[in-house]
């Protein structure tokens, strides 16, 4: 295997969690939903993932709700509270597409994001305050950690902001690249609602965990068995579930000397770059990021042929995200920060996790610099 | 030698990754995003990016998606767009080529280290006695693609290559049957890729420009009848002029675009003794001197049209005047016109035919 630095887009599932699941892949197969000893016991598992999620998010335990991932979660709270209360969604422009589409397709109203890819408070606040009673604003979906460039969203700033002009909003953030970096305690009382997304932080893909807070409606998405208090129905994935857990426990056991030791990687890994190449602007200033993510941008080149040769060298990596036919189109995060086409093309996102080494920097480090200069040859 | 191919998704650019696989290149597959707007029979539609990939997967080669949608728009679709507006009748397929496969994507495939670009096209580069790369008809007539990718000159013919030119389409199908590919029936792509069916040509320009009405002359000046669009009138049109039938057939003979009228004759008013062709890629600059001394070429102007006899007059170093050996109904300003040599093998260079 090659240098993997693409963990914001899939991290590698922590052992533990794939220890934990294994059983309820094998022998352990009942349907929690049933009524004998078997299911019993699958439902005690499930019961105690569900403790553990809400432990580790600070919240209650029936606010957890299993979902397929961090999309459905996104669509789940915008279009949910839009179909239930009516209204109008109001997102940034540089949230992932799983909220800004589903806010675009309400025909909801995009925000302005400021030059390091957060929300722009002021234009919120001014959004907010046009609402009309006749068209109340019903949902905001702000995320905490953008997945391109890694800004952190000043959440408190939001909340403080959203519970004055709007005070019976539902406020929802996409807290998918949180996870890894941020204590989510700190987070999940500042809002209504709040998704997660299992394979960004060492589960499985498939699996997301949405907080809704007590007393918050949402129109489901799905209807049929009615588990999770009706909120989600379809039998659960149970094994999917426990490992989710699992694997949030570890991240946040881990979390803060993982964030020591990942910055370090980090700055090291763009400082290094920086220090052999010329033309290299980082996106975004370290203080408003999380430490997987190195988003830098060279001048001068095209980042389809960047990644080519790194994956020549073995080099893992991304850059914007990816259409249906897999073309690489131009980013809506780095358009929305204002930052120019010259730069953009030649934008490149290295995202470090759990498993990022120092020899792996190192590899990145001559792979970046090689592939760079052949290109401005 | 490490090959960069193009595949579309069709069954061409399939067998030809297979053929420089099996001939033992280091093959990379590359599909070219064009086109983001409504096509159904795009090159670009995600299910011929699918065909594309499983192919790649089926041969074990990578596989690669570059977006070139911007190009595409400046180099392809807004002339196309504004040559309707100035009464002149695109090849946006040949403009494709010409501006995107065998130059935004070579150049990319140059800087990515590859040694030579390949395409599905069936035409065949040959080597002739005095060492000059000779752009040469594929071996299957009827499938022949010289002429939409004329613009090859001697550095481009150089890194280029066509491993299906040497096979007939019939062979280029029973390949990729043995080989199990999922392409080995799939139909030619007939039309623009931008074009839907659904919409044709006419919606497509009705969203992006405004139509002129225009006035329908007899040659003597008489008004005839009256179009809705004067853009979508080309050179030898008979149908939908607002003319009643019956009588000797009518042709458009003229498209006067900054008086927007068009003017219609009979057959005899197509006929034309020359042409002017102008932006001329010739294949190997030496030719242009032969040409000074013997002058004899075939001439072909639409990609299936016959090749047909005439004597070029150089003008400059990118423009002729051709000199029909029989008169020729005229060829609408903007169409592709290229030259072959005498025994019609292989291509001389091509250019743009003018008004002239």
């Amino acid at each position: 295997m090659g240098t993997y630095l693409d963990h914001a887009a899939s991290t590698p599932m922590r052992a533990e969690a794939i220890e934990a699941m294994t059983p309820y892949l094998d022998h352990m197969y009942a349907n929690p939903s049933g009524s004998h000893r078997f299911a019993r016991e699958a439902r005690k598992a499930l019961d105690e993932a569900r403790d553990l999620v809400a432990a580790t998010l600070g919240c209650k335990p029936g606010e957890v709700v299993f979902t397929s991932g961090g999309t459905e979660g996104d669509n789940h709270a915008i279009l949910g509270a839009v179909r239930r209360l009516g209204g109008v969604a109001v997102c940034p422009a540089a949230e992932h597409h799983a909220v800004l589409q589903c806010v675009e397709h309400v025909n909801g109203v995009v925000v302005r994001v400021n030059s390091v890819g957060t929300v722009d408070l002021e234009d919120l606040q001014r959004v907010l305050e046009a609402a009309t009673e006749e068209q109340p604003i019903t949902v905001v979906s702000v995320m905490a950690v953008n997945n391109e460039v890694g800004s952190i969203t000043p959440m408190r700033d939001v909340a403080r902001i959203v519970r004055k002009f709007a005070p019976n909003a539902i406020l929802h953030t996409d807290a998918v690249q949180a996870a890894c970096w941020l204590d989510l305690r700190e987070i999940t009382p500042l809002v209504d609602a709040l998704s997660l997304s299992a394979h960004k932080f060492g589960g499985p893909k498939g699996v997301g965990v949405t907080v809704i807070k007590t007393g918050k409606n949402l129109e489901p998405l799905i209807f049929g068995g009615g588990q999770e208090r009706d909120r989600r129905s379809g039998t659960h994935n149970v094994s999917g579930i426990i490992a989710t857990a699992k694997a949030l426990e570890v991240t946040d056991k881990t979390r803060a000397q993982e964030t020591e030791r990942v910055t370090k990687l980090r700055d090291r890994l763009v400082d290094e770059i920086r220090a052999q190449v010329d033309g290299v602007l980082e996106t975004v200033p370290r203080e408003h990021r999380v430490p997987g993510v190195a988003h830098i941008c060279f001048s001068g080149l095209e980042n389809e042929a960047l990644l080519f040769l790194l994956d020549q060298a073995d080099v893992y990596a991304s850059a914007a995200s990816a259409c249906a036919s897999g073309a690489m189109e131009p980013s809506h995060v780095l358009e929305a920060m204002g930052i120019e086409r010259s730069w953009s093309n030649g934008a490149l996102r290295l995202s470090l996790g759990h498993t990022t080494t120092d020899a792996e920097i190192d590899l990145a480090v001559s792979a970046v610099v090689s592939a760079v200069n052949q290109l401005r040859r | 030698m490490k090959v960069l191919v193009a595949m579309s998704g069709g069954v061409d650019s399939s067998v030809a990754a297979a053929e420089l696989k099996a001939a033992g290149h280091e093959v990379v597959g590359v599909t070219m995003r064009l086109w983001g707007g409504e096509s159904d029979t795009g090159c670009c539609s995600v299910s011929d990016v699918d065909d594309a990939r499983r192919v790649a997967q089926q041969l074990d080669i990578d596989h690669l998606v570059f977006n070139f949608s911007d190009d595409f728009d400046k180099h392809v679709v807004a002339p196309y767009v504004q040559a309707h507006v100035d009464g002149i009748t695109p090849n946006p397929c040949i403009e494709c080529n010409r501006h995107l496969k065998f130059d935004r994507l070579s150049e990319r495939a140059r800087l990515l280290g590859f040694d030579a670009v390949a395409t599905g096209h069936h035409a065949r580069i040959e080597r002739d006695d005095e060492g000059t790369l000779r752009l040469t008809r594929g071996a299957d007539d009827a499938k022949d693609q010289s002429y939409v990718v004329h613009m090859l000159d001697q550095a481009e013919l150089a890194y280029t290559m066509f491993p299906v030119g040497h096979l007939t389409k019939a062979q280029v199908r029973e390949r990729a049957i043995e080989l199990g590919l999922r392409t080995a029936t799939k139909p030619d792509s007939q039309d623009v890729c931008f074009i839907s069916k659904t919409g044709g040509r006419e919606t497509f320009l009705g969203n992006r420009i405004p139509f002129r009405k225009a006035e329908v002359v007899n040659e003597d000046g008489t008004l005839a009848g009256k179009v809705e669009a004067l853009e979508l009138v080309t050179i030898g049109q008979r149908k939908g002029l607002g003319i009643p039938g019956g009588g000797p057939k009518q042709y458009v003979v003229d498209v006067d675009t900054p008086n927007a009228r068009v003017v219609i004759g009979n057959e005899a008013s197509l006929y034309r003794n020359s042409l002017v062709v102008n932006d001329i890629i010739w294949s190997d600059a030496r030719d242009v001197q032969r040409l000074q001394t013997t002058n004899d070429v075939l001439v072909q102007s639409s990609a299936h049209g016959a090749a047909i006899p005439a004597t070029v007059e150089i003008l400059s170093n990118s423009s002729v005047r051709i000199t029909w050996s029989e008169v020729q109904r005229r060829i609408a300003p903007g169409q592709s016109v290229v030259l072959y040599n005498m025994t019609n093998t292989h291509v001389l260079g091509g250019g743009i035919a003018t008004a002239e």
